[in-house]
């Protein structure tokens, strides 16, 4: 069923560098609508570089990437947010000198003027449901928040931007496997609540593969396997390289 | 202790010019990591222009809007035509181009104005005021209270609006600030506003006091910018404490001392809180915060 749903993100061809160092080769891939998709790989692969041309930080050499029909390639982060791509950079990177509830605020920055103090008002309730912790420490300055409690952060401030497609970068890293779990527990449920369709970059491979649709393995800047996440759990190869032996 | 209420007056008066100059200092360094060595001309600027408006006798407070305008585009011309063509320059290049630019207007200053002093009439009438013993200037009570006035009305702007919220968010993370669809650039014209804007205040508010000419700007970046630094850079409650102290000392060593060692006696002030927390007064250590 969800295989005949509108294609969100088509990514075609996607060359990127830094320098002489190629870091995509050529790499395409699509998301559907509604859809959770893993971006699978070892450190180094691509995976963070990718996301970060979706969301223009990076502009690629060649290639283009399309938002339904429209063409995104080398626009500016802050055009391409406008279209509600919303990406949540790895390692976090909240405000940790401003307040939690200034973090969510600023997640809003794009739709601030338009929607109006009201309706950001309802819209943080809603987010205060989602994650009940962060309404708690509202108040609290946003890096003092303990590491799950900042990635929370971090993906609330993502929602607050009324995101279609959510780039999550690593959202479960230097957690303790229990938090990192109800991070993931929580991006199926926006998922599901909300509709958001979800790009994941993700180290924990069974994990992540149990909250996506579909899968692709990236591998020196190039897809070597894409598949339901079914199949791709059962695939001798990811089994032997990433499930196999202990991931670091 | 008239004396001595005397020199306080005098010191809080220029002390408050010094945290203004510091203010707009800051105001840029936060968002671009740029030292915007020109600070000085805006406030040099700000007499001069005055100075020329009254003397087209064009209504006082006429003359400071438009001065206020004027310098606030000079700033925003000097962002987009010097920072931004030059963006991905590293921060030591940029200083070097603002210096250069500070040559610049001072070099067209000294063509419009010549090279003397220029008198400015007050804000409003200007008889001393007699405080035990001490004759205050009504002008020295108005460069106060629009210290005070610039100081309450930037802690709004900056910590209670959306735009000043995505601007400390673009001074701490500019990268995670574009992923909220916060533009770098306009964070970076909207800091050259700002400060050209602080600038202006503060040469039309001290213009009466000191006399500019063509040059005053050299000497009030420099105090600026030591302020700056004294308060720890990047801090505005450093900023505003900094130029306090700093105009104390000044007026301090002046009176009890010896007004050909102002300088001297302040700077090397300076240098001893420097020695002492090389991070200046309320400078941040360079700590995490937050994140990763």
């Amino acid at each position: 069923m969800v295989n005949q749903a509108e294609v969100q993100l088509s990514i075609n061809n996607l060359s990127v560098s830094y320098g002489p160092i190629r870091a995509l080769k050529g790499v395409s891939i699509e998301v559907r609508k509604g859809e959770i998709v893993a971006l699978l790989g070892a450190n180094g692969a691509g995976k963070t570089t990718l996301l970060q041309t979706i969301s223009g930080l990076l502009k690629p050499i060649s290639g283009n990437v399309y938002f339904k029909h429209l063409e995104i390639t080398r626009k500016e982060p802050e055009k391409i947010v406008r279209e509600k791509i919303i990406h949540v950079p790895e390692h976090r990177q909240i405000f940790g000198t401003l307040t939690v509830l200034d973090n969510l605020y600023l997640g809003a920055y794009h739709h601030y003027r338009k929607s109006g103090k009201k309706k950001l008002e309802e819209q943080i309730i809603q987010v205060f449901e989602l994650f009940p912790i962060l309404q708690e420490r509202q108040k609290q300055l946003a890096g003092t928040l303990s590491g799950g409690q900042q990635q929370m952060l971090a993906i609330a401030r993502g929602v607050m931007a009324n995101p279609q497609v959510l780039l999550l970068d690593e959202p479960t890293l230097g957690l303790a496997p229990i938090i990192g779990k109800e991070v993931l527990e929580l991006v199926t449920e926006l998922n599901k609540t909300l509709g958001t369709t979800v790009l994941l970059v993700e180290q924990n491979v069974i994990a992540s593969l149990k909250a996506a649709d579909r899968g692709y393995v990236i591998s020196n800047g190039e897809v070597v396997k894409e598949g339901s996440s079914k199949d791709l759990l059962l695939d001798d190869e990811i089994k032997e390289a990433y499930l196999g032996q202990a991931i670091s | 202790m008239g004396d001595l209420l005397q020199f306080l007056v005098t010191g809080i008066t220029i002390g408050s010019i010094y945290a203004i100059v510091a203010l707009g200092l800051v105001t840029i360094y936060s968002v671009t990591k740029v030292i915007n060595l020109a600070q000085g001309e805006f406030v040099m600027l700000g007499g001069m222009l005055m100075f020329t408006f009254l003397n087209f006798n064009i209504p006082y407070w006429f003359a400071i809007l438009f001065t206020l305008v004027l310098i606030i585009i000079v700033g925003w011309m000097m962002e987009l035509t010097l920072i931004r063509p030059a963006k991905g320059a590293n921060p030591i290049s940029l200083i070097i181009l603002t210096l250069g630019a500070s040559l610049f207007i001072r070099g067209i200053a000294s063509m419009i104005w010549g090279k003397d002093s220029v008198r400015v009439e007050p804000f409003t009438a200007n008889d001393p005021i007699n405080i035990a013993g001490a004759a205050i200037t009504p002008q020295s009570i108005w460069v106060i209270l629009l210290m005070v006035l610039i100081v309450f009305g930037l802690y709004i702007l900056i910590d209670k609006t959306i735009i000043g919220k995505g601007f400390q968010a673009s001074s701490a993370n500019p990268n995670a600030a574009r992923l909220m669809g916060i533009s770098p650039k306009k964070m970076s014209s909207f800091s050259f506003v700002l400060s050209a804007g602080l600038g202006a205040l503060a040469g039309m508010a001290i213009a009466p006091i000191m006399f500019p000419a063509y040059d005053t700007g050299l000497m009030l970046g420099v105090k600026g910018l030591s302020v700056a630094i004294l308060g720890g850079l990047g801090s505005a409650p450093g900023a505003v404490l900094g130029g306090l102290i700093l105009g104390l000392i000044e007026s301090l060593g002046a009176g009890y001392v010896s007004s050909g060692f102002k300088d001297a006696i302040a700077f090397g002030f300076v240098l001893l809180i420097l020695f002492i927390r090389p991070s200046g007064l309320l400078g941040e250590k360079s700590v995490g915060k937050g994140g990763l």
